[in-house]
């Protein structure tokens, strides 16, 4: 698992790369509420994500909770493969914001 | 070629003095759904406590994911046990618990996940079983297809890569029984499981088997797709599969010996 976090447009970017489960998606919850409490909008982006777990999962629903909490955004970008099926499987596609590429996000903002 | 993440080799097992496995061979490949298919007493449950390593047999090994289960440390067998969840037959709820709680003991005992996590966790799951809002209710007020839903909660709430199901849709009606057949395929696709399935269900193996294993008194008498399985020149898998009793029968002189309790040979 690494994670890289870089700004775009009004946008602070989380890329996920490789595997989140039990051994790291508290540590990523921390690092993303961390950056939403000093106000950024995020945009997790999953393009290069290979696998997430439903720990991994309910950490990013905390996360966009305390987003809602603090009036910014949360988007979700580039799912495919395994998270995008355990999206639909857990119908989290119907509660996240979900969007193909940070670009479409981050220009429009 | 894909790697099998369960080997079983030369598996023997008794009960007193009747051997209930005989030289049982097969594997496990990953991401599969094997299905171990059988009639009553020939010896499915005993092939699946093997696996879960509940039971110790004569002779055999079994590896999971290249740990021989009947020797390993137990640290090793503690870290296996992790990756496998298990769904027995009636659900196996604790009753003094509701199913929130239930489905949420794996976690409590394995991992140190903030609260809000675990609960945000458990009711994920239980939406995806069908079984959103149900969370406070207590085993006893649940139906045999809740039942056994939530017992399948309980057993992927760790997202194991290795998930064993015992008798899925026995005793559900035909809905339900569909119902479960399809999570067990989406499980399987959406989270990579790999599956073993023991049943005794003709529909529900057809429909989701990847391969079949067919159990006849405690040995396998064939292994293969379910095609192969449907195509069987063997005359016992022929009345399985066609709900005839086994006419396979001694001859009357070994019956008659039998009346006496006279010794065979
Ligand atoms: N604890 C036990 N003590 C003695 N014999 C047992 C025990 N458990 C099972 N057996 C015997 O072992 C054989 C295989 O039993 P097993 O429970 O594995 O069959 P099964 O294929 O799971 O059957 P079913 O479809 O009825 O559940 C049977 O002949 C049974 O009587
Ligand atoms: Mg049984």
């Amino acid at each position: 698992m690494n994670i890289e976090i870089e700004k775009y447009n009004n946008y602070q970017v989380i890329k996920l790369y490789g595997e989140v489960d039990l051994s790291n998606s508290r540590s990523i919850k921390l690092d993303i509420i961390k950056l939403i409490k000093s106000k950024n909008n995020i945009i997790v982006d999953f393009t290069h994500l290979q696998y997430i777990d439903s720990s991994g999962m309910a950490s990013l629903v905390e996360a966009f909770n305390e987003a809602k909490e603090n009036d910014t955004e949360f988007h979700i970008v580039g799912a495919n493969g395994s998270p995008l099926q355990v999206l639909q499987l857990t119908r989290l596609n119907t509660v996240f914001n979900l969007a193909d590429s940070v670009e479409v996000v981050g220009n429009n903002g | 070629m894909v790697k099998p993440i369960i080997t079983v080799e030369h598996l023997f097992a008794q009960y007193g003095d009747t051997q209930v496995l005989k030289d049982v061979n097969l594997e496990v490949n990953t991401g599969e759904i094997l299905v171990v298919m059988g009639g009553s007493g020939s010896g499915k449950s005993t092939l699946l406590n093997h696996m879960l390593g509940l039971k110790t047999p004569t002779s055999g090994t079994i590896m999971i994911d290249d740990v021989n289960i009947f020797n390993a440390k137990n640290k090793q067998l503690r870290n296996l046990r992790k990756k496998m969840g298990v769904a027995f037959q009636g659900g196996a709820l604790l009753s003094s618990l509701n199913v929130a709680d239930n489905v949420r003991l794996p976690l409590e005992h394995n991992t140190s996940l903030d609260t809000q996590t675990i609960d945000i966790m458990v009711r994920m799951k239980l939406e995806v079983m069908n079984m959103a809002d149900t969370g406070h209710l207590m085993p006893s007020e649940l139906s045999g297809g809740m039942l056994k839903r939530a017992g399948l909660a309980r057993a992927v709430i760790m997202d194991p890569k290795l998930l064993f199901f015992d008798e899925p849709s026995a005793g559900l009606d035909p809905t339900t029984a569909v119902e479960l057949d399809e999570l067990i395929l989406t499980l399987r696709d959406a989270m990579n499981m790999t599956i073993v399935v023991v049943t005794h269900e003709l529909e529900s193996v057809f429909k989701i088997a990847d391969r079949v294993v067919v159990l006849f008194g405690g040995e396998v008498v064939a292994n293969g797709t379910v095609d192969d399985i449907k195509n069987s020149p063997d005359e016992r898998i022929h009345n399985m599969i066609n709900r005839q009793p086994n006419t396979h029968r001694d001859d009357g002189e070994v019956y008659f010996n039998r009346l006496l309790n006279k010794d065979k040979d």
